[in-house]
């Protein structure tokens, strides 16, 4: 008989693999990585720039094909293709939210989009409490990408994935384009939602302080393999022992041209 | 106020500049009577999202959308206001560099990586392309990239959120430009590369003199790594500080900004969020009073 733990996983990674290119363009990207995101927690990834953390959110969102290794959302494997009811489920922010939104659609049609896809009829109501949500005024509802801010942008981005009302966010660098008053009300805006309506977030950032505060477990990403898992406590400190994770503390405590010059690149 | 010996001259002087656009709303003001003056050093430009930083940039740089007016805009001796479109060019990429808060949506996406920087660097430095190749592939290591000899193969869409930032240092370092205005670059970098980055303009900074004008959201960041910041709310300067004093700003706007930091938070216990008040608006003070201000500071 199997026992099924207490905390149900969310999301499981198992042994994950994704390659890009060939022969000497051959990258490992994401290298035989396993963790478990239990069910309603904030899980943190932090690590490299090019270490595979996108990748690994988009791999999970079906965008990207894996190589090898399994992923699981709520116990179920993931097969190449996901299904409407999937998006239902699991929405995602992305790290470039330029990108990310139509240049010719207004704000409205951005969010009116994903609603008309699932058949939602109460549009206009969500459009306006998504909206407020993520302290988007109204009178930019009509306007269109180009005319807001980086940060007013992104909030557009989030709110777009808040909008279906997922129960799993794929939240990648959510604000690392904001301000940090912006950045204030979106992580409590986020904490709110995660107490609220019990979601489970997996969350890139390679601002420590964000993931500390946030999350209650981080994993840190290296070339691809994932090197060092932390618990966070509840002051929001971690114990970390390995080279590369302790570099990454030092950094983030501001520029200091001494500590700089003794950075190693863990080659 | 402090300034070392190399900032004294100055390299960019603008008075009362102002960006608005025209919506059916009525006239947006992105950025109104704004005025400052650097040298060779490095200032930083923080304030909340849509508070005209980069409108501030772009019309440095003659590239703002909106309509552009200054009592003074002068760049090292250059009055450009009063330049043509051609010799605006020249400045452009030449002398005055920006890298742009969008890093890949600047890049073109149907071209490599390394075929768009070798295009640049002929067009700025008139150099043969076998020179062009090793001045790009130099400063792509310079920027930490690990494979200078993939990247330069990939398209941009191919490379991560971090990677292509640097890719666009890179870009608008070849040039070794006089003022460098960067706009939110090193935002998608884990910690480490990110100071590595800082470390190499703080290296021009210091050694060839170049100007730097950072635009960042990172206060703690940019008050240990620059030498003034710049607090801009709405459009406006709302405080000028020495950057190692930003921890004794008086400003309640700067003093709110800081107080939404994560850093000092209590895990569990939502954070401080930003009250903001109409009558900051008013307080700014006027160049004249500026100036004397910062007069008497000296005394
Ligand atoms: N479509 C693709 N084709 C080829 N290589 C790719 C592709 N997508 C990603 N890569 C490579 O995979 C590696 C990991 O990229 P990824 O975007 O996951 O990094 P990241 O950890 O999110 O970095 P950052 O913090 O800079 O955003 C990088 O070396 C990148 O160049
Ligand atoms: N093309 C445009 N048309 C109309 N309004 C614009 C346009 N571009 C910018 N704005 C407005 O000008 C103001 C200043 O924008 P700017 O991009 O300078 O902000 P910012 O301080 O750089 O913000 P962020 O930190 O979010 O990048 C914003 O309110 C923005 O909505
Ligand atoms: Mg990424
Ligand atoms: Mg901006």
């Amino acid at each position: 008989m199997i026992i099924e733990s207490q905390h149900k996983s969310a999301i499981e990674l198992d042994n994950l693999s994704i390659h890009f290119g060939s022969d000497e363009s051959l990258v490992k990207a994401v290298d035989q990585v396993s963790f478990n995101v239990p069910e309603q927690q904030s899980f943190g990834l932090v690590g490299e720039s090019g270490s595979g953390k996108s990748t690994i959110l988009r791999a999970l969102a079906g965008l990207n094909q894996h190589n090898d290794g399994n992923m699981f959302v709520e116990g179920e494997a993931l097969q190449s293709k996901r299904d409407k009811a999937f998006y239902k489920k699991v929405q995602m922010v992305f790290q470039d939210p330029y990108a990310s939104l139509h240049p010719r659609h207004t704000i409205d049609k951005i969010l009116a989009e994903p609603l008309a896809i699932h058949g939602f009829k109460d549009s206009e109501r969500r459009i306006a409490q998504v909206m407020e949500q993520v302290a988007l005024p109204s009178k930019f509802r009509f306007r269109y990408p180009h005319q807001l801010s980086g940060g007013q942008r992104q909030r557009v981005a989030i709110a777009r994935a808040l909008i279906l009302e997922p129960k799993i966010l794929l939240l990648d660098e959510p604000t690392s384009a904001l301000d940090v008053s912006i950045q204030a009300e979106i992580l409590n805006l986020l904490n709110r939602l995660r107490e609220e309506l019990s979601l489970t977030y997996l969350l890139v950032s390679h601002d420590l302080a964000v993931v500390s505060y946030m999350c209650e477990q981080v994993a840190v990403m290296q070339h691809g393999k994932l090197v060092e898992l932390l618990q966070v406590n509840s002051k929001g400190e971690t114990h970390a022992k390995h080279p590369y994770t302790i570099q990454l503390n030092l950094a983030s405590k501001g520029y200091d041209r001494k500590v700089i010059e003794e950075f190693i690149d863990h080659e | 106020m402090s300034h070392s010996n190399s900032s004294k001259n100055t390299l960019l002087e603008i008075e009362n500049l102002n960006v608005t656009f025209s919506s059916v709303h009525g006239p947006i003001q992105a950025v109104r009577n704004l005025s400052f003056k650097m040298g060779h050093e490095k200032i930083a430009i923080v304030g909340e999202s849509g508070s005209g930083k980069s409108q501030t940039g772009r019309a440095i740089l003659g590239l703002s959308e909106g309509n552009v007016s200054a009592d003074k805009l002068i760049f090292d001796g250059v009055d450009l206001q009063s330049l043509s479109t051609r010799d605006y060019r020249e400045i452009r990429g030449k002398r005055i560099s920006m890298i742009m808060q969008d890093p890949k949506y600047s890049l073109n996406p149907v071209m490599t990586v390394g075929k768009q920087m070798i295009e640049a660097c002929r067009i700025q430095m008139k150099v043969s392309k076998k020179e062009a190749i090793k001045r790009c592939m130099d400063m792509l290591e310079a920027v930490r990239i690990r494979n200078p000899q993939r990247v330069f193969n990939t398209y941009p869409h191919e490379v991560s959120g971090g990677m292509g930032q640097r890719i666009m240092i890179a870009m608008m370092l070849l040039s070794s430009p006089d003022l460098l205005i960067a706009d939110e670059p090193t935002s998608a970098l884990d910690v480490t590369v990110q100071l590595q980055v800082l470390a190499i303009m703080d290296d021009l900074v210091k050694e060839r003199g170049m100007g730097l004008i950072l635009v960042s959201h990172d206060l703690p960041l940019v008050a240990s790594f620059c030498d003034r910041i710049l607090v801009m709310y709405a459009g406006q300067i709302v405080e000028e500080i020495e950057a190692s004093k930003l921890n004794e700003a008086q400003h309640p706007y700067t003093r709110g900004l800081l107080s939404c930091l994560p850093n000092n938070a209590i895990k569990g216990q939502p954070l401080a969020t930003l009250q903001r008040q109409d009558s900051w608006l008013d307080e700014v003070p006027n160049r004249q009073e500026q100036d004397k201000n910062a007069q008497e500071s000296l005394v």
